[in-house]
């Protein structure tokens, strides 16, 4: 369904088990390709722009909120490159670090934070994300 | 229904170095570093704002929190032990050891709030009120009588409606008080609580969702028509809770938002969609500011209409500079 080197522009996410982050990807129906959960698997390599969408890790603190995988992902410069935008999940519960990986990552690497949801995300979550990303890519940069 | 379920049959000491699902350990990390206890909060210094609230303000707190130590006390003495003989590796008993004692602080804590603001004349007669209340009596049985039955699934259910649903008629006072900047150190550890509820509902939920989906799909579909029954049914009891306890202030209906709201979030916990449509769970966004600072600013890009969306400036990035 969706090409394993997308030529267009499209997603990359990160879930982890729980798959909270994958099935609202799946809800998107975008061109979307997850980053490999496994330490030793090989990483994943943007070969267009891409938006980022990651969930937020840890209890609040800056350190631990963007997973280890994103880092790696992150850490190469032809990736980093490609980057354009990210979008993060998390459970206001957490208090003021709701999304905090997606805040760090827009600081970090200097592109917008596009839009948070929680967990799963809701219908509505689904319907701006769609009609946003669709509209990011044809906007004028 | 079948209730078969991997358990563990007999006890191995735990070798955390053997790990059968990383989520064990990520989730122990999780809560084992977000620790707390009462003491570190400074409630005291709410003790001149304690005094500013009416007679029937003072009532409705100490209800409400009297409410909610009755959840956290079934949480710690049934709720979590119950769910240790389900658990399908030695790390999962070992996270629910210790939700079943943060259990027991986040019980313990709302009598360190009686114990700083209110007269024990006004805290007896609230625990008796508890123990007369009819739709709070009805909320813990609902959930007990799951609790005792033998189905695994369900009792993980129930579980995540506690720790995800049926608090959040108490908590939305405190956020209430601290969006008026009253009691503010009194929220301030209610958010402790809201935190570690989080988790507790997220890894229920997830060790739930990994034995439903080895289930038959009759069985699948049953649990889950299960699921949404029972949500029902303690949504019914909670909107009759929240009459009983808000109505004499005039905050009933702001409450309900709260409760689709989260109603929604607790199933998806459970990774079923959410029951309530968005124009019902339009939370009051002073109430959700209260919950998650900025979380009422508009971080959505897309419509154009965000004022405070992220962009960052660009610094020139290292490798070791990843090491958040």
């Amino acid at each position: 369904m969706h090409p394993p080197r997308a030529a267009s522009p499209e997603l990359i996410y990160f879930s982890t088990r729980s798959g909270n982050t994958h099935r609202f990807i799946q809800k998107l129906d975008l061109p979307a390709r997850r980053i490999p959960l496994e330490r030793g698997a090989p990483t994943l390599e943007a070969t267009s722009p891409f938006i980022l969408v990651t969930p937020t890790y840890g209890g609040g603190e800056v350190r631990g909120a963007v997973p280890a995988p994103v880092i790696r992902f992150l850490n190469d410069d032809a990736n980093r490159a490609l980057l354009r935008g990210v979008i993060a999940a998390g459970n206001t519960n957490f208090g003021a670090a709701y999304g905090l990986a997606g805040r760090i990552i827009a600081e970090k690497c200097g592109v917008p934070l596009l839009y948070r949801f929680e967990l799963l995300g809701t219908d509505e979550d689904v319907t701006r994300v769609c009609k946003g990303v669709r509209e990011f890519w044809t906007r004028p940069s | 229904m079948a209730t078969a379920t991997s358990r563990l049959t007999r006890v191995q000491a735990i070798n955390w170095n053997r790990l059968e699902d990383d989520k064990d350990l990520e989730v122990w990390n999780r809560l084992t570093s977000n620790f707390w206890l009462p003491e570190k909060v400074p409630l005291s210094n709410d003790i001149p704002s304690w005094n500013t609230l009416s007679e029937p303000e003072r009532r409705l707190t100490i209800r409400v929190f009297t409410g909610l130590t009755l959840l956290d006390t079934i949480q710690s003495s049934v709720g979590a032990p119950t769910l240790m003989p389900d658990a399908r590796t030695p790390h999962e008993e070992a996270v629910y050891a210790n939700i079943a004692f943060m259990e027991a602080v986040h019980a313990r804590s709302y009598s360190s709030i009686f114990s700083t603001l209110c007269t024990t004349r006004e805290v007896d007669d609230a625990f008796h009120w508890s123990e007369e209340n009819p739709t709070l009596q009805a909320k813990a049985e609902l959930v007990l009588e799951r609790y005792r039955a033998e189905d695994p699934l369900m009792r993980k259910v129930a579980s995540v409606f506690l720790e995800s649903f049926l608090f959040y008629s108490g908590f939305y006072l405190p956020m209430y008080w601290s969006s008026h900047a009253r009691l503010t150190n009194t929220a301030d550890l209610i958010r402790l609580i809201i935190r570690d509820e989080a988790v507790h509902g997220y890894y229920i939920g997830y060790k739930f969702q990994q034995a439903l989906a080895e289930a038959t799909p009759q069985r699948q579909e049953a649990v889950k028509a299960y699921a949404y029954d029972l949500l029902l049914a303690l949504y019914d009891n909670e909107v009759a809770y929240t009459e009983s306890l808000y109505d004499a202030v005039g905050l009933t209906e702001d409450v309900k938002k709260f409760l689709h709201y989260n109603a929604n979030k607790a199933m998806m916990n459970l990774g079923f969609e959410g029951l309530f449509p968005a124009e019902l769970c339009d939370v009051d966004p002073t109430i959700l500011a209260a919950l998650s600072p900025g979380a009422d600013e508009n971080h959505d890009f897309f419509s154009g209409s965000g004022s405070a969306y992220v962009i960052g400036r660009t610094v020139a990035t290292q490798d070791e500079d990843w090491a958040f």
